[in-house]
């Protein structure tokens, strides 16, 4: 059986992995290879880096970060944050990256997530969606770009399907609403993106208690779950999480 | 040594990566006269079969006659299904032929790419699973899937609501559709397995 997958998140910024609450008060929290090697003993089912400066200097930094995250850590990893061009995404997946995650680009020219599919493959073609609730209207939410700054007319869940027919692999769906609050993942959001499309879908946004977790893979149909503050933050070990969830019946791979 | 057939595939980095961490002599080459002195080859794969049929191009011939010539050969994921006779992935394309079947795509109903950690179940004799636990999980990310034909060949499936070929063997000939160089691991297991099969077969050749 397929097993569910826990996916730990690393922000980068010069080279370090930060934390903070909505990116401010951003804190150390190490380096991004040994925090990765770290994770990936423990039990995570793969990594996501996402370079959150994604400037012209910090895409330098993040190449030779993936170079050598790729020489010690052997479970797959996504890179984002900043994506423009599938050339970008060459050198990427080149310098070692499974995959490379698009998000602002994608919405800009959708042609990026084809010529990418055609180029590189599918699998390694995540598209990032940053949801918000439209207000006004029930189980309705747009895309905003810009990491959630600024709102756009797109149908969130449209946006999906469309991608998914454009050639995207994955989807990774973060809840802008529920980003950084810890009070649990937006299921009827993650359900509905579910629903329209066959690829599998990362929920992100939220992760709080551990029955957050459980309910987004169960109620939200999520095939992964991505999570950062609860991890760097030591609230649950990985194990902690992959042995409630199996103990609520989810298919997860145990840790050795 | 082992060669790691060097053409434009994507990962083949990758898997160099992980032969290094586990201090195996490897090279990246697909120079005709490395491949045959090696002691085994893997050939890696992320791209659509077509393509990479192509890409390989004359060095199909070369791979061909070490593996017929007992060779060990590890195909990893399009790599695996390039070991078959064919695939359907946009438009019909001939495989290596080095195992009976054929590539299809994963019938739908159910999430697809196949993207993720799945247990495995090899069959008795699977010498890539050596000292690793039946249902292992290993990491798989494709669309397509193989059929295996081949009478003379075991192979290991993955329970994905219908069986996936997970992993083949036929003599000197091995393949896994998972990735094991991002399999953790238990991938790096099903490497160093490799390592110590060409080291025994380099005494046969």
């Amino acid at each position: 059986m397929l097993t569910k997958r826990i996916i730990p998140c690393l922000d980068v910024k010069d080279n370090r992995v930060v934390k903070g609450i909505n990116f401010l008060n951003l804190r150390d929290a190490g380096d991004p290879v040994e925090l990765g090697a770290r994770y990936s003993d423990e039990g995570a089912d793969e990594l996501v880096f996402l370079d959150i400066t994604a400037t012209i200097r910090s895409r330098k930094t993040i190449v030779d970060l993936v170079g050598h995250v790729a020489e010690k850590v052997f479970i797959p990893f996504t890179v984002g944050g900043g994506i423009r061009t599938a050339d970008e995404i060459d050198t990427l997946l080149r310098a070692g990256a499974d995959k490379c995650s698009i998000n602002t680009a994608a919405v800009l020219n959708p042609e990026i997530i084809a010529e990418s599919a055609e180029r590189f493959g599918c699998q390694c073609v995540v598209l990032a969606i940053d949801a918000r609730r439209t207000p006004g209207k029930k189980n309705k939410w747009h895309v905003t770009v810009k990491a959630g700054s600024e709102p756009t007319d797109i149908d969130a869940v449209e946006w999906a399907a469309r991608a998914e027919k454009l050639g995207a692999g994955e989807i990774l769906l973060t809840s802008m609403d529920a980003d950084g609050t810890k009070a649990g993942y937006d299921i009827e959001l993650t359900a509905a993106v579910a629903d329209a499309v066959t690829i599998p879908v990362i929920a992100s946004g939220g992760a709080g208690t551990l029955n957050s977790l459980a309910e987004v893979l169960k109620r939200g149909k999520a095939d992964a779950v991505l999570a950062a503050s609860i991890f760097h933050y030591s609230e649950y070990s990985i194990r902690q999480v992959k042995d409630y969830l199996a103990e609520k019946g989810i298919p997860v791979r145990p840790v050795s | 040594m082992i060669v790691v057939i060097d053409y434009n595939v994507g990962n083949v980095k990758s898997v160099r990566n992980a032969l290094d961490y586990l201090g195996l002599e490897d090279k990246l080459s697909a120079d005709a006269g490395d491949i045959e002195r090696a002691d085994g080859i893997i050939l890696p794969g992320v791209a659509a079969f077509g393509y990479a049929i192509k890409a390989l191009g004359d060095t199909a011939e070369v791979v061909k006659d070490v593996a017929r010539a007992g060779k060990p050969v590890l195909g990893i994921c399009v790599g695996f299904q390039l070991l078959f006779d064919r695939s359907c992935e946009m438009g019909e394309h001939e495989g290596l032929g080095l195992v009976a079947g054929d590539v299809r795509p994963i019938p739908p109903g159910r999430t697809i790419p196949h993207m993720g950690w799945n247990a495995v179940q090899p069959a008795e004799g699977m010498v890539l699973f050596d000292g690793l636990q039946d249902d292992e999980h290993f990491y798989f990310a494709h669309s397509y899937q193989a059929h295996v034909t081949d009478a003379d060949a075991k192979v290991a499936y993955a329970d994905y609501g219908i069986d996936i070929a997970a992993s083949v063997q036929k003599d000197n000939i091995f393949g896994v559709q998972f990735h094991p160089e991002k399999s953790s691991k238990a991938g790096l297991s099903v490497l160093r397995n490799f390592d110590r099969i060409c080291r025994n077969g380099a005494n046969r050749c």
